[in-house]
């Protein structure tokens, strides 16, 4: 087991490295210069020798093998390189945010496990009720409704008409502060769990060894303890798993827009100013979370389903 | 959901029936224009007859701007999901039905494109381009075929050992040939219900990077923007913040009920699943 | 010796149709099974078999609902039975065990505790204290290893072993009737003479009775006392085994023991092929109806 996972987090780092080489890329070779964007969006023109300077602090003006070598190497050392912008180094910066980021992206998940896997037992359990047809139906809403709109309506009522929560803002983590926009972004994996779930509970209801139980004469309570449960989660927790993985990159707009210091709000500040460097990191980070949860998620599976073994 | 009358796909239909037509025939159902008609005597006007979801903060008509965004969003929509399918599609078909190193490489490549959020790597790719329609194509374009691609090749696997495509070998077809006549025809299905979905998911990407400022530019009316701006207003102007979002839910929600509705249609055990 | 253990009276089955007669799957069965006997159950998929055996457990799922009928288990109607007091029978005093032994366990759990499950669902008895019984059960239906068998997951056993597991589970409260649905067509030949001597031997100890069915003569044949024909949702004869097997009455019946090959009979023509056992049960063709739907009794 200890083996098992040393092994798939050893095996993370080319995927690590071939999102490091893919990013730098997409930076180096499409267009459009730091210095450029530094000063101001070329509306004024820079004097070429400021813009030779600018490139030379920042090593951009080597040639671009050299240019990523140098990143590789730095990489493997846990250097993620300088800001552009505050000179700081990316590995602090984003060791500031990730905390944040985390609190945000946990609490929404846990929204969305404790109401989404009921609702869709619920549902599940009586096909075709009213109950179903209204969480199927909010299901779907919420699986299509833009969350950053979503996050629009809950601030106007709770913060603004209402002035129960805060509209925005950190508060030092307060918890007032991490309501709405942990509702506004976990509302969507929210409802893709109540539709997995009772998708999954009807596969397994249907399942021959449903009838055997049935044969056996267990109550419907029973049935659902003992042979149910642990059927249904090994349909959902890959879906659980890869909604976890995501849900950092997912949460960009929502920290924006709720000016949450996490790495979303940092990654789409940076891009606004072509801070590059920071950039590169946060995806980087971004990447691993879903990498570490994914290895997660095997093991887990690993340990419901005895006919995965790992390997 | 046992559904009377396949109410997924009726109503999916119906609702992305509505926004196409909207966007088409946009300059003839409002008399105003997006852009120009900003008139600020007449600013954060509520919903009335001749401003069916009211104006916003520059006076501009929320229901026109809503209509042409349509256009915008549906085009971004449409044609990144179409270079994702055509992507996917090549490379899972490719795949599946060679195997061996280029397999090895799709198959990498496309676990590489899972670990990156789609979103996260839409925006990587803004700050690159810069704003604009042609950047949002390719940032969409590019980033959102992974699935495609698993699903194609999954099934592409499963159908070339049957009996009739090693009788289109025997026959001496050429490869291309055989996975456009033979394979393509078989997974038109689950491929057509994923690019049904990905629309939806590209409109909803486009409309977070356009609010994020990344996208369409102001004054050019998409509904990513016009929730940029109407934020500021929300206290003052809600409907202006309303409408967008609300247009932005109606079309994915179509495209998503089409997509279920098409699944539901061509497998009817699925019903029950999904 | 006494009545019967179970007595089936005009057992009719069907999907009820809004707009008009529902569609009848089983017409009017009545057959019963005396304390101890193995009773057979014979006829072509579709026949029946199965849905009847199904709607004495309360088993079967819709649309398929029983629409007449009684089954009397002890001066009880197991057909109008409350829910709760079904349960308390099933599992305990009629078991049954089904013809895919790859499905029928939860892949999920080991095969001790889904034995034990029933001393603690009928016993109440401990999860702990059953587990040794779930093994001792192991052991009553020869499964070498039963300790470390115990501890094993379905997908680790073969389709045979998992039969067996299946009839440990059904016979672990030693019930008074067993109901086998084609326990063995899903299994290897070699496999299924073991597994059917199995059955008969546990049975004739506990002396449990069991309702058999299957489309196959020879397993018929070879375990049952009494017959019964089914096709098309009809009983068509009721018969001791031997009688039926030396002297059937029945054309239906005629046509299904002459399709069967004979040892020894290598020539075409001394073997019937199974192009009359179609046209001897071509529905369309004439007088169909009045020669096979007869009334049970009649055709008894």
């Amino acid at each position: 087991m200890g083996r098992y996972i040393l092994r798939r987090l050893l095996q993370m780092i080319p995927t690590l490295l071939a999102v490091a080489a893919l990013i730098f890329l997409i930076f180096s070779v499409l267009p459009g210069s730091f210095a450029g964007t530094m000063t101001g969006g070329g509306r004024r023109a820079l004097s070429p020798e400021l813009v030779a300077q600018i490139n030379a602090q920042f090593g951009l003006d080597k040639p671009l093998p050299v240019r990523f070598w140098d990143y590789l190497v730095r990489l493997v050392q846990f250097d993620l390189g300088t800001s552009f912008r505050t000179r700081e180094p990316v590995m602090d910066l984003i060791a500031a945010r990730i905390w944040p980021s985390l609190q945000l992206a946990l609490s929404a998940m846990a929204l969305a496990v404790t109401v989404g896997i009921p609702l869709g037992f619920l549902a599940a359990m009586r096909p075709g009720s009213l109950l179903d047809s209204i969480t199927m139906i909010g299901a779907v809403s919420g699986l299509s409704m833009p969350q950053f709109w979503l996050g629009l309506l809950l601030m106007y009522v709770f913060a603004l008409q209402l002035g129960w929560l805060p509209s925005f803002g950190y508060g030092e983590g307060r918890l007032r502060n991490l309501i709405l926009p942990a509702i506004a972004l976990g509302f969507a994996p929210l409802a893709l769990l109540a539709r997995t779930t009772r998708a999954g509970v009807l596969e397994v209801m249907a399942s021959d060894h449903i009838r055997t139980a049935m044969a056996k004469g267990a109550s419907p309570s029973q049935m659902v303890r003992w042979h149910v449960l642990r059927n249904v989660m090994v349909l959902i927790v890959t879906t659980m798993g890869l909604q976890i993985g995501s849900l950092l990159g997912q949460a960009l707009v929502i920290e924006k827009l709720f000016s949450w210091p996490g790495l979303g709000s940092l990654m789409v500040d940076s891009v606004a100013i072509r801070d590059i460097p920071v950039v590169q990191g946060t995806i980087l980070v971004i990447v691993l979370w879903f990498l570490v949860i994914n290895v997660l998620v095997d093991v887990i599976y690993a340990a419901i389903d005895p006919r995965i073994s790992l390997r | 959901m046992r559904m009377p009358f396949r109410l997924n796909l009726t109503l999916g239909l119906a609702l992305v029936s509505m926004v196409i037509l909207g966007a088409v025939f946009a300059p003839l159902l409002t008399a105003h224009d997006p852009i120009l008609d900003a008139d600020l005597m007449n600013s954060e006007m509520p919903p009335s007859w001749d401003h069916w979801f009211g104006t916003d903060s520059q006076g501009r008509d929320v229901f026109s701007r809503v209509l042409y965004g349509a256009r915008v969003s549906l085009t971004i929509g449409i044609v990144a999901q179409a270079i994702n399918s055509t992507i996917g599609i090549a490379l899972g078909l490719s795949a599946g039905y060679w195997g061996g190193w280029w397999d090895d490489l799709v198959n990498g490549l496309t676990n590489l494109m899972l670990a990156i959020p789609s979103l996260v790597f839409a925006l990587a790719i803004m700050a690159v381009l810069g704003p604009g329609v042609v950047s949002l194509l390719i940032a969409l374009g590019l980033t959102n075929w992974s699935w495609s691609c698993r699903i194609t090749r999954g099934a592409v696997m499963s159908l070339k050992s049957q009996g009739y495509v090693q009788a289109a070998r025997t026959l001496g077809y050429g490869d291309i040939r055989i996975m456009l006549t033979q394979l393509l025809p078989n997974i038109v299905g689950p491929v057509l219900v994923m690019a049904t979905l990905g629309i939806g998911e590209a409109v909803l990407a486009e409309a977070a990077l356009s609010f994020l400022g990344l996208g369409i530019r102001p004054p050019a009316p998409s509904w990513g923007n016009m929730l940029t701006d109407a934020r500021e207003a929300i206290r003052s102007v809600p409907w202006a913040t309303i409408f967008p979002g609300l247009a932005v839910f109606v079309t994915v929600l179509g495209f998503n009920l089409l997509g279920d509705g098409v699944r539901d249609w061509l497998d009817p055990r699925m019903q029950v699943r999904a | 010796m006494s009545g019967p253990l179970l007595d089936i009276r005009g057992l009719t089955i069907g999907i009820p149709n809004r707009n008009g007669p529902p569609l009848q799957i089983v017409r009017d069965l009545s057959f019963d099974i005396m304390p101890g006997e193995i009773f057979g159950l014979v006829g072509e998929s579709g026949s029946g078999k199965s849905a009847s055996a199904l709607a004495l457990m309360g088993l079967n799922r819709r649309p398929l609902t029983t629409l007449k009928g009684q089954a009397l288990y002890g001066g009880q109607d197991l057909l109008a039975m409350s829910r709760r007091s079904m349960r308390k029978l099933r599992g305990d005093r009629i078991s049954m065990i089904f013809q895919e032994p790859m499905t029928a366990l939860n892949p999920l759990a080991r095969i001790g505790s889904q034995i034990a499950e029933m001393f603690v669902l009928h016993r109440g008895l401990s999860w702990s204290d059953a587990r040794p019984k779930a093994v001792e059960a192991l052991a009553a239906v020869q499964v070498p290893d039963p300790e470390g068998r115990a501890r094993a997951y379905p997908h680790q056993l073969s389709g045979g072993l998992r039969q067996r597991v299946m009839i440990a589970v059904a016979m672990a409260c030693r019930p008074d009737l067993l109901i086998a649905d084609e326990p063995t067509t899903a299994l290897d030949v070699t496999v299924q003479a073991e597994v059917l001597r199995l059955i008969r031997e546990l049975c004739e100890r506990e002396g449990t009775a069991v309702l058999l069915i299957s489309h196959d003569l020879g397993v018929i044949a070879q375990m049952c006392q009494r017959v019964g024909v089914m096709a098309n949702g009809r009983l068509l004869e009721l018969r001791d085994a031997k009688a039926l097997f030396t002297d059937p009455r029945h054309p239906y019946t005629q046509g299904l023991l002459a399709a069967l090959p004979r040892l020894g009979s290598r020539a075409v023509e001394g073997r019937h092929r199974l192009a009359d056992l179609d046209t001897a049960i071509d529905r369309n063709a004439p007088g169909f109806a009045e020669t096979y739907l007869r009334p049970r009794g009649e055709a008894a």
